[in-house]
């Protein structure tokens, strides 16, 4: 595959798996339809889990757009330059009026880079009025140095009391830049450091600053503890840099992380070892009974990862204009065999492990 | 018998050895579980010295696990690679240091 080709995202490339039908026929079929693995609704039936129902809404995660200034090889939400989709301000607003009287205490903005949406500023000014406890901005770091239209979000996120969330897939530059392209490594510890400086990530210091660490290739990530550890050991003593926690999160079989496994041949080895890592403790409290996520054109979701196959929530409340909690919250959780992906070892949720 | 002596997909079937004798075979994957938790030396430190050892007993089984755990751990190419030079370095020095053996024997027999 050609530099430019890898640069562009599976719906530029019209790629077949850029259609979410494909990507479930592959999740439905093969090692899945033969008997060899047993399909994510059978195995949960085992510990009495089907159907998979949410708890308490905690967690309204929205995703204001899928244009990023990164295609990095991992991405599940296809994510990249060429990406068009954009909240407008218009379901923004809607997104609001939902966001003032919600139950969740944690909004959650995502995309893409959520930063490149031309009304992520006037929506975070909005939304952070709501009073939400714990306020969320997913940002890749390298925005912060891609323009300098973006070098004073720093202060901005400061201003609003913004909880930065931020991937780093490891401390070396080399396994950095695999995933994430050439430079990525070294934009984002400038942008840490420039976060720390504000304050962020310090020691004692309420600005939160965590990072998000995702496995670089076909395995699944070690322990969160462990790893959290050995990242701030190295970030501190090579670049002088805090930060709060690790997320360990494990990569789902879905998007540009299912091309890479099938075009390397790891994805029925990736399959089995999620499976045989299969958690029935991790089950009780993924993300999915806790969240509702949010389309860039306010479609509702079980998770990001069932926004990006196109399964829109299994209820008569299906769009923010019509949002309704208590129906929502009486809703049977789509599953697919990606849901392994949550399950496996200690779990895996956009917070990090759940078991 | 398959055409190859190893099979890649044995290895998941490596739990499957309890089944012909139970009790050592449990006796075994306890010890074996117990032996790479966190103690006194690191899990990653741990799974290393497995990477190592793996390579110098030369078993496909074991560096295709070590190798997967060591990434997991978030281990480096660069310290993989050392620690498979340790192995090498002691496997060889453990050949080499027995060519005293070889000079003790040449000496008491030569004239």
């Amino acid at each position: 595959m050609s530099e430019i080709k890898k640069k562009q995202s599976l719906h530029k490339r019209n790629d077949q798996l850029a259609d979410a039908k494909r990507q479930l026929e592959i999740l439905n079929n093969g090692i899945f339809a033969n008997g060899e693995l047993p399909k994510f609704a059978d195995k949960i039936s085992e510990s009495g889990q089907l159907p998979l129902k949410p708890k308490k809404l905690e967690i309204l995660q929205i995703n204001v757009g899928y244009m990023c200034n990164q295609v990095c090889e991992h991405c599940h939400v296809d994510a990249g330059p060429d990406r068009k989709e954009i909240m407008t301000k218009e379901t923004m607003q809607q997104c609001l009026d939902v966001i003032k009287n919600t139950g969740a205490h944690t909004l959650d903005l995502t995309g893409g880079a959520p930063e490149m949406n031309p009304n992520f500023r006037w929506f975070v000014e909005e939304a952070s009025k709501a009073g939400i406890k714990d306020f969320i901005v997913r940002s890749n770091l390298t925005i912060i140095r891609a323009n300098k239209k973006y070098y004073d979000l720093p202060d901005f996120f400061k201003k609003y009391n913004v909880h930065v969330v931020s991937s780093m897939p490891h401390w070396t530059r080399g396994k950095t830049d695999k995933q994430r392209g050439n430079g990525v490594f070294d934009a984002s510890i400038k942008a840490l450091q420039e976060l720390n400086e504000r304050g962020y990530g310090m020691p004692d210091s309420d600005l939160r600053l965590d990072l998000v660490y995702n496995p670089s290739g076909a395995f699944l990530p070690g322990d969160q503890t462990s790893m959290e550890k050995d990242f701030k050991k190295a970030l501190l003593e090579d670049f002088g840099i805090h930060f709060h926690n690790l997320f360990a999160i494990t990569n789902l079989p879905i998007s540009r992380f299912l091309d890479y496994l099938i075009a390397s041949d790891n994805y029925e080895d990736y399959m089995y070892a999620l499976v045989e890592a299969y958690n029935p403790a991790a089950v009780e409290n993924v993300m999915c009974t806790n969240t509702i996520s949010v389309s860039w054109d306010g479609w509702l979701y079980d998770c990001d990862f069932n926004q990006m196959l196109g399964l829109k929530v299994a209820s008569k409340i299906k769009h923010i204009s019509e949002y309704n909690e208590d129906i929502l919250n009486d809703r049977n959780i789509i599953i697919s065999q990606h849901c392994y992906g949550c399950t496996a070892g200690a779990g895996s949720s956009c917070q990090g492990t759940v078991a | 018998m398959s055409k190859t002596y190893y099979d890649p997909s044995d290895l998941r079937k490596f739990g499957n050895i309890t089944e012909w004798s139970e009790e050592l075979g449990k006796k075994f994957f306890d010890y074996y579980g117990k032996v790479f938790e966190e103690g006194a030396l690191t899990a990653r430190e741990k799974a290393l010295i497995a990477l190592a050892v793996a390579h110098t007993e030369q078993c496909p089984y074991c560096i295709d696990a070590y190798t997967k755990d060591t990434l997991q751990r978030g281990v480096t190419k660069e310290e993989m690679m050392e620690a498979i030079h340790v192995g090498a370095a002691i496997k060889s020095g453990a050949t080499l240091v027995h060519g005293v053996m070889m000079m003790n024997k040449v000496n008491k027999l030569e004239m």
